[in-house]
């Protein structure tokens, strides 16, 4: 009788399957794609290519386009007037108008990193399928979409045919419990899942977060989370929506409108995993035991709770993880033993797609309050979007990081990665709420410790890596 | 076109280094470069400027083959990573996981990427270190080594398209428009909000053309 009743499913598989064009004889589906973020690093090769094979645009109401990773974050009319960064803004406004794709430039309210305004404009929907040439695209599966990193092929592909030839991943839940602590964020829930699963541990995977912590999480904090889980090697990672979904996405520009919002709704309070839905891996973290998190090394794995001590290698048996952990001490400048509190800082960064929601400017904004940055420290405050500078302007939190010592930018990546005007100089040690930490990410020979937007502002204050709980 | 895929006798250079991201084989700054062509020259742009990097040495300064530690390619969707490997020469990796964004974009420029087992892959990894001649033979889904066979598995459509440089988009435009053209009017009817209206796409109207 068991076989009458309909399977159980995951969230993940629910939305999958709602999207299958067809499945082909080798088991891979033809996948359709709802929504398609545009921006100018993955993009120009692809318009080149659609050009090139001579073939029309699929469907242009799916695409919305915004140049945020090459572009400065001040004085921009004079900064982006010539060279490559200029040339790349601009195919991107030439290639948009030729296909008729909404483009938002520089200087528009609406402007900021995809990933921030995406969500912003009611773009990201619960259900959808979204992509984007980036593989931080993840970041929308805290509204219950189904939203991967895709390359610059296959966002050619996206343009011509509206649909991926993919294979769908295997599940794996993330169940979060107890409460998080003072001082602690859900940076640190990230950070510890990564040092713990590794880089590659959740290669194959699409991540469902769930349990009482994640229902406690504010969309922006459920977007740091599905932001940081590209880091541990998932395409994909989703929430259920709930109530502090719908709150977020009604009313927004692109939101469905008054007349499909009961239809939707309907619809949307189906998107949870079944219970008994079976996962085909499942991990548990109990919040409430988690401390502020910092990298010390040069992949987010390599992330410790900060009243550790930098490892030493001598000390793990495995010859290839030595080896890592030796490039990691070198490229980093670090000495085995270390206390992680006793690394004196040269710049701090806060913003990026991971952080740079209002939010995460909040809690910053919390602990330098009253406080100034350290003697020979550089910091820098970025929104992630006009939008968020403007709702922070508008509580003032613009001129608490002025009067801290920060500067206070426009919206753009930014510092996150080194192909803009921001970037560190060679041998520079930076506290930055970003999501990666690679060698060379933020600038050649530059040296990233990722951390929460509360704890780079305490690194900030100290000149060091510090423990914000000290400061609170 | 891309060139296809079938079989491939080279040196394999041996890169053994664990969780090497797409910004160490290909850094940000030269993302800004809007051609395919020519990324060659920025492959692993900063280890290559220390020098000795094994791509530099001989006589691995001519392998057709990387052969790369676990969890390769992990990090940025940059498709830069493949069009710099292709570009400098490499037809194919070898490693025990791949970035799976990096994985996918492999095909796309006809770079066959093979995940192997650990046992399998230091048998590899020690044929690259020997400087010995390795052939890839893909109709057969094998490697040939001086002293032996490794077989490796391979999506059935990835392993085709790799044969014939099969171009996927005109694929799909040629076999699928219609069922892509069923699926929308279907969901159209059922999920209306999917689809934006004129209405709400008016909503960037206040955007000047040309403004920056
Ligand atoms: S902020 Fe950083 S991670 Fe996010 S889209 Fe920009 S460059 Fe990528």
């Amino acid at each position: 009788m068991t076989d009458l009743l309909p399977p159980a499913r995951t969230l993940f598989d629910k939305i999958w399957d709602a999207h299958v064009v067809k499945t082909y004889a080798d088991g891979t589906d033809l996948l359709y794609i709802d929504r398609h973020l545009v921006q100018e690093v993955s993009s120009p090769q692809a318009f080149a290519g659609m050009a090139a094979a001579g073939r029309a645009l699929h469907r242009p109401d799916a695409h919305i386009a915004v140049a945020d990773h090459a572009v400065p974050t001040k004085d921009r009319h004079v900064t982006l007037r010539e060279g490559l960064a200029a040339a790349q803004v601009a195919r991107l406004r030439e290639n948009t108008a030729i296909h008729a794709i909404p483009y938002i430039p520089m200087n528009d309210r609406r402007h900021g990193i995809v990933h921030v305004i995406g969500p912003e404009l009611g773009f990201t929907l619960p259900g959808c399928t979204l992509v984007c040439g980036d593989s931080h695209t993840s970041t929308h599966g805290a509204f219950g979409a189904l939203a991967f990193g895709i390359g610059a092929s296959e966002c050619e592909c996206v343009f011509s045919t509206q649909v991926l030839r993919q294979k769908r991943q295997r599940n794996m839940r993330v169940t979060v419990t107890g409460a998080l602590p003072d001082g602690v964020s859900v940076k640190d829930i990230i950070l510890s899942l990564i040092a713990r699963i590794g880089v590659g541990g959740g290669i194959g995977f699409a991540i469902e977060y769930a349990g009482p912590a994640i229902r406690a999480l504010s969309m922006e904090a459920r977007m740091t989370l599905c932001n940081m889980t590209i880091e541990a090697g998932a395409r994909v990672g989703l929430i259920a929506p709930d109530a502090t979904t719908l709150d977020w996405v009604r009313g927004r520009p692109l939101s469905p409108l008054p007349g499909d919002e009961p239809a939707a709704l309907r619809d949307w309070a189906l998107l949870h995993s079944d219970p008994g839905a079976v996962f085909d891996r499942e991990v548990e973290i109990d919040a409430a035991t988690l401390a502020p998190h910092v990298s010390w090394g040069t992949t987010p794995e390599e992330s410790l709770p900060v009243t550790g001590r930098v490892p030493d290698p001598a000390q793990v048996d495995d010859p290839a993880r030595q080896a890592r952990m030796r490039r990691s001490l070198d490229y980093m400048g670090l000495a085995p033993g270390t206390p992680l509190e006793e690394i004196a800082i040269d710049r701090v960064f806060i913003g990026s797609c991971t952080n740079g929601r209002l939010e995460d400017l909040r809690r910053a904004a919390t602990i330098l309050r009253g406080r100034h940055v350290a003697n020979g420290v550089s910091a820098m405050a970025v929104p992630g979007s006009a939008q968020v500078r403007i709702a922070a302007e508008a509580e003032g939190l613009d001129r608490i990081f002025t009067d801290a010592g920060f500067e206070w930018r426009d919206a753009g990546c930014s510092m996150c990665v080194g192909m803009n005007d921001d970037r560190l100089s060679e041998g520079e040690r930076c506290a930055s709420t970003s999501n990666r930490n690679f060698e060379g990410r933020q600038g050649i020979g530059g040296r990233t410790h990722l951390m929460s937007p509360e704890m780079a502002a305490a690194a900030a204050i100290a000149g060091r890596l510090c423990d914000v709980r000290g400061l609170q | 076109m891309i060139e296809p895929f079938i079989h491939l006798t080279a040196i394999a250079a041996p890169f053994p280094e664990g969780q090497i991201d797409t910004d160490v084989i290909f850094p940000a700054r030269f993302l800004l470069l809007l051609e395919k062509r020519g990324l060659g020259r920025h492959l692993f742009h900063e280890r290559r400027a220390k020098g000795g990097f094994v791509l530099d040495t001989p006589p691995w300064d001519g392998a057709r083959i990387l052969v790369t530690g676990p969890d390769f390619g992990t990090g940025s969707s940059r498709e830069q990573a493949v069009w710099a490997l292709a570009d400098f020469g490499i037809r194919c990796v070898i490693g025990t996981s791949f970035g799976e964004i990096f994985h996918a974009n492999c095909f796309r420029s006809c770079v066959l990427p093979i995940v192997l087992p650990p046992d399998a892959h230091a048998r590899v990894m020690a044929a690259a270190e020997a400087r010995q001649q390795i052939t890839v033979d893909l109709p057969e889904q094998r490697i040939v080594l001086v002293d032996g066979e490794i077989g490796f598995h391979i999506e059935a459509h990835r392993k085709r398209s790799l044969l014939e440089g099969l171009d996927e988009v005109g694929a799909i435009l040629r076999d699928d428009a219609a069922d892509i053209a069923a699926f929308e009017a279907a969901q159209r009817a059922a999920r209306p909000w999917l689809y934006l209206t004129a209405q709400q796409i008016a909503h960037f109207d206040d955007i000047k053309e040309g403004s920056e």
